[in-house]
C-alpha cells in the first residue's frame, strides 16, 4: 500500500517537474534570466572592485568568497572522514591502536 | 623505488617543483592558477619526496603533525580573513568595500585579501593531499 502511494506521489512530482522543464527557455538563447548584467559586471568591474588582474581568482575568492569558504571545509571534512576510518590511536590517547 | 639515479634526479628537480607551486599560489591574483592548483603542485612535490626517500625521511622534513595542524587551521584562517570585513564595519568576507588597501594592480601586493586567502587555502590544499597520502601509506604497513 505504502509502495503504491509512493509511486503515485513520484509520478505526480515527475509530471510537475516535466511541466516546469517545458517552460524553460532554450539553452543559450540571449534573453534568458541567466544572461544578465552580472557577467558584464564581472568582465568590466573586476579590476576596479578587487584590484586583481586574474579575473577567475577575483570571482572565486572575492565575489563568491562564501562558496570557496565552504569548499575548504569540504576538504577538511574529507580529511576528518579519512582520519576517522583509518587513523590508528598513535597519539597515545587511543586505546584500540 | 630506492634507485640511485632516481634519488639524485628527484633531489635536483623537487626544489624547483616546490618553488613553482609556491609561485602559483603567490601569484594567484595575477596569473592563471591560484590556491587549488598551486597547493596541489606543492603537495605533490612533498608526496614525491615521501615516495622516493621513504616516509621516515619525509617525516623528518615535515612532520605529519605539522601537516594536520596546517590542514586544520587553513579553513579557520579563511574565516579569520572574513572577519576583517566585520571588524571594519562592513559585511563578512568583504574586500575593497571594507576599506582593505588593494594596492597597485599588477604588483605582488594587490587584490587586498585575495593574496592572504589564497596563501591560506593553498597551504591547506597541499597539506590535505599530503595528509591523505600519508594516511593511506601507513595502512599498507
Amino acid at each position: 500500500m505504502a509502495n503504491k502511494v509512493a509511486i503515485v506521489l513520484l509520478v505526480c512530482i515527475g509530471l510537475v517537474m516535466l511541466v516546469a522543464i517545458s517552460e524553460l527557455p532554450l539553452y543559450g538563447s540571449p534573453d534568458t534570466p541567466a544572461q544578465n548584467e552580472v557577467a558584464e559586471r564581472y568582465v568590466h568591474g573586476t579590476l576596479g572592485d578587487t584590484g586583481a588582474l586574474n579575473m577567475v581568482a577575483a570571482i572565486v575568492i572575492d565575489y563568491r568568497a562564501y562558496d570557496t569558504l565552504i569548499e575548504t571545509t569540504v576538504l577538511f571534512t574529507a580529511v576528518i572522514a579519512v582520519f576517522m576510518v583509518l587513523k590508528k590511536g598513535s597519539t597515545g590517547k587511543g586505546e584500540q591502536g | 623505488m630506492r634507485d640511485f639515479v632516481l634519488k639524485r634526479m628527484v633531489a635536483l628537480v623537487l626544489p624547483f617543483v616546490t618553488m613553482l607551486g609556491l609561485y602559483v599560489i603567490f601569484h594567484g591574483h595575477l596569473s592563471p592558477g591560484g590556491s587549488f592548483s598551486g597547493g596541489i603542485i606543492t603537495g605533490l612535490s612533498i608526496i614525491a619526496f615521501n615516495l622516493v626517500f621513504g616516509t621516515e625521511r619525509g617525516e623528518e622534513k615535515i612532520s605529519e603533525r605539522l601537516m594536520a595542524l596546517i590542514e586544520s587551521f587553513g579553513a579557520l584562517w579563511y574565516g579569520a580573513m572574513g572577519l576583517v570585513g566585520i571588524l571594519r564595519g562592513a559585511s563578512f568576507l568583504m574586500n575593497k568595500g571594507a576599506g582593505v588597501p588593494v594596492g597597485q594592480p599588477g604588483s605582488l601586493y594587490s587584490g587586498g585579501l585575495i593574496l592572504l586567502i589564497t596563501l591560506g587555502v593553498g597551504l591547506k590544499v597541499a597539506s590535505t593531499m599530503v595528509t591523505l597520502f600519508l594516511e593511506l601509506m601507513e595502512e599498507e604497513d
